[in-house]
């Protein structure tokens, strides 16, 4: 990828951003930009913030100072979604009732589609975003019948259905197994190909790796590192690893284990 | 068919038919959300406005639905705001509801717990061609939320913080299922009555998931289960004389059952047919392999 990212228009844009969870101080002053076509990956141990960070850029969580910018537009007065691609972090795709793959991925189609309504064109994107994450055979499948990774694609699969030129991902390989995670990059180096900027949080750049220009590292509401992404000399190899890694779910850690080594 | 020739049981029939609607398509926003007492809850709230509709010798059918309404924004700003003490509040709200309907009925001049009870356990017979129209107004408006919204509600219910990323009003469209709620509460009451007007909005959508894959399917299945149950229970009510809002819910209950029975082998066949077999070479396995390496691989798959 891009060694030295051209110093355009930032798709997005923190400055000095703060938020509470409760009483909480969750961000104490961030500062993040990602510049077009850039792919950041936002590293950092449980709790320092890298969620609440995302969750602050597309609105779930209000933030109590600060600005933030999306696609050049104050985040209070920007209105065109279509253009951005969320994956929240989740393990499944599924709600309280039956839906097939088709009609998860469909509602990541909304933003584009005026009242509701789903044309021709519209079916098309959603079914190129399905064969995009190698799900389009499983389109009337119920997503109840999905494995963890193939849950994780359907996300996915949502977020690309508005054809957006930015993707925020909290997560997007949580829980994922092999085949899915290699799917998943592959997904992606053509989404970046194709001039799509990235935000993502990890816990480990794992699989991504070469496809990341740049890492933000937070620890306890603070940027810690904004640089190059650390070179991996082991697992666990990223600076004042320490912190970053102290406390990932037991469950996961068998199976990334693998994936790295 | 004789009992098409009685005024009282043409409304009857339309009624039911309109609740049976009704409250699934809406139920089914809330089973999504996994919110599938609040039609419960609504129905608490209701009581209070039947209550004041006697105590202001007001329409209770129309009185219940401004509480209703009333008491669902409620509801849905203590979800917004009251995110810690949200339950305890909700709970209030119920509890309040119901002993505010009992306190305004006893205080309305003539008032009983008799004339609740109607409204209570719903009372077919004494629809009147007024509480028709009444129904028919509001039945309208929750057909056309909950099936012309169908694609907006259907991604707020399934993830709200994906939906807002999305540019969807994710606070005005949860409103809206509220209110939509609410109305259909009041809708039902006449029918099945307030204690048993949950049932409805989320039994059918239960049963209609057992043989179910998509949205589509389940909205479509848990209507017509919501239509047979209230016309059967309202047809059976006539020639047997048992009370139709019981009737109702009893039927939609076995109609699960039925379902579920009959879901289960199916469900076994799906899987079977989409499990075609392995069909890579079996991995010779080598018998001097030591047992504990055996004995330890099902621990480690867990």
């Amino acid at each position: 990828m891009n060694d030295e990212p051209d110093l355009t228009e930032p798709v997005i844009s923190l400055r000095g951003v703060t938020a509470e969870l409760g009483a909480r101080p969750v961000l104490r002053g961030i500062d993040l930009t990602v510049r077009r076509g850039e792919v950041v990956a936002l590293l950092g141990a449980n709790g320092s913030g890298k969620s609440t960070a995302i969750r602050t850029i597309v609105g779930q969580v209000p933030p109590t100072g600060g600005e933030i910018d999306i696609l050049g537009t104050p985040r209070r007065r920007f209105k065109q979604w279509a253009r951005v691609g969320y994956v929240p972090q989740r393990t499944t795709a599924a709600g309280g009732v039956p839906a097939t793959v088709a009609e998860v991925v469909s509602s990541g189609r909304l933003s584009r589609a005026r009242f509701g309504l789903l044309r021709k064109a519209d079916r098309t994107a959603v079914h190129h975003a399905l064969d995009l994450v190698g799900m389009a055979d499983h389109a009337k499948d119920s997503v109840d019948a999905l494995s963890g990774g193939q849950h994780q694609r359907v996300l996915i699969a949502r977020a690309l259905a508005s054809e957006p030129e930015v993707l925020i991902m909290d997560e997007p390989m949580a829980g994922v197994d092999l085949a899915s995670q290699e799917v998943l990059a592959d997904t992606l180096r053509k989404q970046v190909a194709a001039g799509a900027s990235v935000l993502l949080v990890l816990h480990e750049l794992g699989p991504l790796e070469p496809l990341i220009d740049r890492a933000v590292v937070l620890r306890d509401g603070c940027v810690l590192h904004d640089g190059p992404p650390p070179k991996a000399v082991g697992q666990h190899a990223l600076p004042g690893h320490d912190h970053v890694h102290p406390h990932t779910p037991a469950d996961a850690e068998p199976l990334r284990m693998g994936l790295l080594s | 068919m004789d009992f098409l020739d009685y005024a009282f049981m043409q409304r009857a029939l339309l009624a039911a038919v309109l609740v049976g609607v009704t409250a699934p398509a809406v139920g089914i926003y809330l089973v999504q959300r996994r919110q599938a007492l609040m039609g419960d809850g609504m129905g608490h709230v209701a009581m209070t406005g039947v209550g004041l509709g006697f105590l202001l010798s007001t329409s209770p059918v129309w009185m219940a639905t401004l509480v209703c309404v009333v008491g669902s924004v409620v509801m849905e700003l203590i979800r917004w705001y009251g995110k810690t003490r949200g339950d305890i509040a909700l709970a209030m709200l119920f509890y309040g509801g119901m002993a505010g309907g009992v306190m305004f009925i006893n205080l309305a001049p003539g008032g009983s717990n008799a004339n609740l009870n109607s409204y209570l356990f719903g009372s077919l017979s004494t629809v009147s061609p007024q509480d028709v129209t009444a129904i028919c107004v509001l039945a309208a408006f929750v057909i056309l939320v909950t099936v012309g919204l169908r694609r907006q509600l259907f991604a707020v219910s399934q993830d709200e913080e994906f939906a807002r990323v999305t540019g969807l009003p994710v606070r005005a469209l949860n409103l809206l299922v509220a209110v939509t709620a609410a109305i259909t509460v009041t809708v039902a009451m006449r029918v099945v009555g307030l204690l048993l007007v949950s049932a409805l909005m989320v039994v059918p959508v239960a049963a209609a998931q057992q043989l179910t894959r998509s949205f589509r399917a389940t909205f479509v299945i848990a209507v017509a289960i919501g239509v047979s149950a209230t016309l059967g229970g309202t047809i059976t009510s006539y020639y047997q004389d048992v009370p139709p809002g019981a009737t109702i819910v009893l039927l939609t209950i076995a109609l699960f059952i039925a379902l579920t029975a009959l879901a289960t082998p199916l469900a076994r066949r799906r899987v079977r047919a989409a499990a075609t077999g392995c069909t890579l070479p079996r991995q010779a396995t080598t018998p001097e392999r030591p047992t504990a390496d055996r004995v330890a691989e099902p621990a480690a798959e867990v």
